[in-house]
């Protein structure tokens, strides 16, 4: 069975966070190459291991104890499409600690290690701002289409995984795959790290199994400490999508002040700049909300706006945490 | 182009794949509102004020840049889709400190123009930007922090319409700002530019600024103060563009033909004099043809830069200083008319040119520079006192409630008053090379080495009369290339249409004997100073206007205007003079 059959017997999805079926995304890069013309056949491939979603530390965790697994899954993925050249595009730490073992695990391979610029932040982790990175160019997402399936590096159908799912493609390859993945669980609970579990399991089965269950009153961010979305915990008999993070935070400590300011703090350092909803509706948001008298009706119309008019998925996210807080937990404040 | 279905507001249309929803709305009467987009520029779809809903998907989509489909369904009034619109854009004005009252935009604001249309609440949010800086760029053009949206169309006209890349955006998020490169900080990019950049005044961030952050250093202040000094004569001269692009400002259709209402504004202004540069184009034209073909009779250096557009000089004299010596020494047409004004019209009307003040009206910020440059000081003047653009010129005008399309034509001032249909073309690109052409066709073919020395053989010209068009030099593509033969000598020759495609030619420049640039795309007509919009549609009709003027003039050929001749004349008989009000010289800069 070729690699392409395997993935898609596997069900792969991509484990950056929008869970796209991971043979789609071949396909389409594979398409785009076939349809150039035959002396222009460049491609690329391009890991992405930015990890700069607070609170999601899996790929890091992945790195340094199945590294070889990832670079395999790459090397498959530049086979498979006669890539020029793949990216490992790496968190800046995660090279710190790794980049002896990465450097020797990718010699002689077509493999590069690309180091993410320090202050690249939040939005260096977007898949387009990825390959702007790359190329030298400012650091934020790329209009879309172009996807960078079809004009991804230096306008070549470029391929962009997750670290964890080129984990994946390698299980799959050897026929290993077990319907596993990385949960990050971190917050107030006495056991943070990261577990590899059975991919169904309930948030409340996952904080069980990891003796992470608080006794307290509490409430949860499902998929990153910053654009997750919040649930209480009468909300918790469904599945930890899209990152796989978990955080419990304590209703006693957190406050919905303290609560909502730190992630307007976190979105205004980090919007890049780029769209109106994102770098004034942000501002604006944390200024609505830091005064005695919250516009409430003006604060909903700019998270909405953000939702609805955002240039990237980053910006569009930002509401996804204040809106599920207060829906969840903090129905009656408004 | 395949024909497809699609409604909007539930209207079918039938139109064009491959357009945008933007492209198909105008074109079918519905307007969407827009701010970062320009025809010029490649699509940012930052601003988001021109969202539209459409049916099936999660959110709402920007026109600009979303293609029509097959059966899509749109939307652009319903309440969702208004207040995303009315958000953004109220979150937009916020970044824009508003100086209504001394702002040459306050006739054709955009943004004012919005609010009222969608009744935005501009003060919904406190100013934000108040502690910006400004930076100035010599005294032509600046980036005024304070009003600045955001939209990055400077950036993309400085980088990717002109590749001069001296604009960037520093910091990020709602502290990004757009500044000179040589100041910016390296983050956020990856990678820093090491090689020296520098402004060469062009304007094209000016002239592609949706709300005037990026625009002119205006000096339309000082022009007025001396309109009041009634101790000094004041004489205004109009460059060749200004005529087919003025009434756009007052709503006349583009391309309109107007020197008489140009002339009749200025006088109304309070101007004693109005000159028309077209007259020294003239002057410009004959001394530039004398100086080619005494270069290629002398060998060099080849190829000859044409010199008049003050952007292009900047240019080499920072960027490829080794090529100073290509450049012709011919001044411009504003620095010989205003010198000719302060020498050989002052002693005409017995003058003391200490007391004229010379105010040129340019489609060009650049030409504020150039008229600042002391080299050209003619016995301790400066033959221009203030340059304005033609948005300064629309905006006085304006301001003085002078009803522009109604004015009765005048003519401007004898004798520096008439030019030929070759001056006439100086502001389209490839038009200063043909005019050249012509007179070099001339000089040539009746052996002549000045238009004042004689005709030596005059059969020769009536048995093969010189040719009048160059059409290998027209038209809106990036370089124009021919290779011509004239009285039996072979020039190859090129026209350079916009400096963002100069790098070819000054890759192969052995391959040239006469080359013309013009920084802004289309040449002077597409210039930096020019009305907004201006756009490649807009750009045509400008073009074709003045090629109308060279076809319907009575003389189409430089020497053949007596008076400019005349001027040529008097110099000649002013030992040194001639060379300080015909010639400059440039010198190195970084």
């Amino acid at each position: 069975m070729d690699i392409l059959s395997k993935i898609k017997k596997a069900n792969l999805v991509g484990r950056g966070g929008a869970g796209f079926p991971v043979a789609k995304k071949w396909s389409s890069v594979a398409k785009a190459l076939a349809d150039k013309d035959a002396g222009n056949k460049e491609c690329y491939v391009v890991c992405n291991a930015a990890e700069g979603e607070p609170g999601v530390n899996k790929d890091g965790y992945i790195l340094e104890h199945y590294a070889d697994r990832v670079i395999d899954g790459m090397k498959i993925a530049i086979n498979f499409l006669g890539a020029k050249k793949g990216y490992l595009y790496l968190n800046h730490s995660y090279y710190k600690k790794l980049h002896k073992k990465l450097s020797v695990l990718s010699e002689n391979s077509k493999i590069e290690i690309f180091v993410k610029p320090i202050k690249a932040g939040y939005i260096g982790g977007e898949e387009s701002a990825v390959l702007n990175a790359i190329e030298g160019k400012r650091i934020e997402p790329r209009l879309k289409p172009p996807f960078p399936t079809a004009r991804g590096l230096w306008n070549h159908p470029t391929l962009i995984n997750n670290v964890e799912t080129f984990y994946n493609v390698s299980l799959a390859a050897a026929d290993q795959y077990a319907n596993k993945r990385f949960y990050t669980v971190t917050g107030d609970c006495p056991n943070e790290g990261v577990y590899e579990l059975p991919d169904n399991l309930t948030i409340e089965k996952i904080l069980k199994l990891t003796k992470n269950y608080p006794k307290f009153s509490f409430f949860v961010q499902i998929g990153g400490l910053a654009s997750g979305e919040v649930l209480n915990s009468s909300q918790l008999k469904r599945q930890a999508l899209g990152a796989g993070s978990i955080a419990v935070y304590s209703l006693a400590k957190n406050n919905y002040k303290k609560t909502i300011k730190s992630w307007l703090d976190f979105f205004v350092n980090e919007s890049c700049g780029q769209c109106t909803p994102c770098r004034e509706g942000v501002y604006r948001l944390n200024e609505v909300f830091s005064k005695e008298n919250i516009d409430w009706r003006l604060f909903n119309n700019l998270l909405d706006n953000l939702s609805d008019t955002s240039f990237c998925a980053l910006g569009a996210s930002v509401s996804s945490p204040i809106k599920s807080f207060i829906k969840n937990v903090y129905s009656d404040i408004k | 182009m395949k024909k497809i279905n699609i409604k909007i507001n539930g209207r079918v249309i039938i139109c064009d794949q491959g357009k945008t929803v933007m492209q198909v709305a105008n074109d079918n009467g519905i307007e969407l509102p827009n701010l970062c987009f320009h025809p010029d520029l490649s699509i940012k779809a930052n601003c988001r004020v021109c969202v539209v809903e459409i049916t099936g998907r999660k959110s709402l989509a920007t026109s600009c840049s979303t293609l029509v489909e097959d059966g899509m369904e749109i939307k652009t009034d319903t309440e969702r889709v208004k207040r995303s619109r009315n958000l953004n854009i109220e979150l937009i004005f916020a970044e824009h400190i508003e100086r209504c009252p001394t702002c040459i935009w306050r006739f054709n604001c955009k943004l004012l123009e919005l609010a009222d249309k969608y009744k935005i609440e501009i003060t919904k949010f406190s100013d934000r930007k108040s502690k910006r800086k400004v930076y100035k760029f010599a005294n032509a053009v600046e980036i005024d922090g304070t009003q600045c949206i955001d939209c990055r169309n400077c950036v993309d006209a400085c980088g990717n319409l002109q590749k001069i890349n001296y604009l960037e955006l520093r910091g990020k998020g709602v502290n990004q700002e757009i500044a000179p490169a040589n100041e910016a900080g390296g983050f956020p990019f990856a990678k820093r530019k090491s090689n020296k950049v520098d402004c060469i005044y062009c304007g094209q961030c000016a002239v592609h600024c949706p709300v005037g952050a990026a625009q002119e250093q205006t000096h339309w202040q000082m022009v007025e103060k001396a309109l009041r000094d009634k101790s000094k004569v004041i004489v205004a001269q109009f460059a060749p563009s200004i005529r087919v692009s003025l009434g756009e400002e007052f709503g006349l259709k583009s391309g309109k033909i107007m020197p008489g209402r140009v002339v009749a504004a200025l006088k109304q202004l309070g101007f004693n004099f109005v000159f028309d540069v077209n007259f020294a184009a003239d002057i410009t034209t004959m001394t530039e043809a004398e100086e080619l073909l005494e270069k290629v009779k002398s060998g060099g250096p080849m190829p000859m830069f044409t010199s008049c557009c003050p952007a292009w000089v900047k240019y080499i004299e920072f960027y490829r200083p080794d090529l100073i010596p290509n450049l012709t020494t011919v001044r411009s047409p504003q620095i010989q008319s205003g010198g000719l004004i302060k020498t050989y019209w002052a002693e005409k009307m017995k003058i003391n040119p200490k007391k004229i003040v010379v105010v040129s009206v340019m489609p060009c910020t650049s030409k504020k520079f150039e008229a600042g440059r002391p080299e050209l000081k003619i016995n301790g003047n400066l033959p221009i006192d203030y340059v304005i653009t033609t948005r300064e010129l629309a905006w006085l005008i304006k301001k003085n409630k002078i009803d522009f399309p109604g004015l009765k034509a005048a003519v401007a001032d004898n004798p520096l008053g008439a030019g030929s249909g070759a001056a006439a073309i100086y502001g389209a690109t490839g038009g200063v090379m043909e005019s050249a052409l012509r007179t070099a066709e001339y000089l040539l073919m009746t052996a002549q080495e000045s238009v004042c020395s004689g005709e030596k053989d005059k059969n020769k010209l009536k048995l093969c009369d010189s040719r009048i068009e160059f059409k290998a030099v027209r038209g809106q593509i990036g370089v124009k290339e021919a290779k011509i033969e004239m009285a039996g000598k072979k020039l190859r020759i090129a026209a350079v249409n916009g400096i963002g495609n100069i790098e070819p030619i000054l890759k192969n420049i052995k391959n040239y004997d006469y080359v013309e640039v013009m920084a802004c795309p289309d040449g002077c007509i597409g210039g930096g100073g020019q009305p907004i919009p201006t756009t490649a549609a807009i750009r045509k009709t400008r073009l074709e206007a003045l090629y109308k003027i060279d076809v319907k003039s009575k003389i189409r050929r430089a020497h053949e205007n007596e008076a400019a001749v005349g001027a040529l004349k008097w110099l000649e008989g002013k030992g040194g003079l001639k060379n300080k009000v015909l010639y400059t010289k440039y010198k190195k800069r970084n």
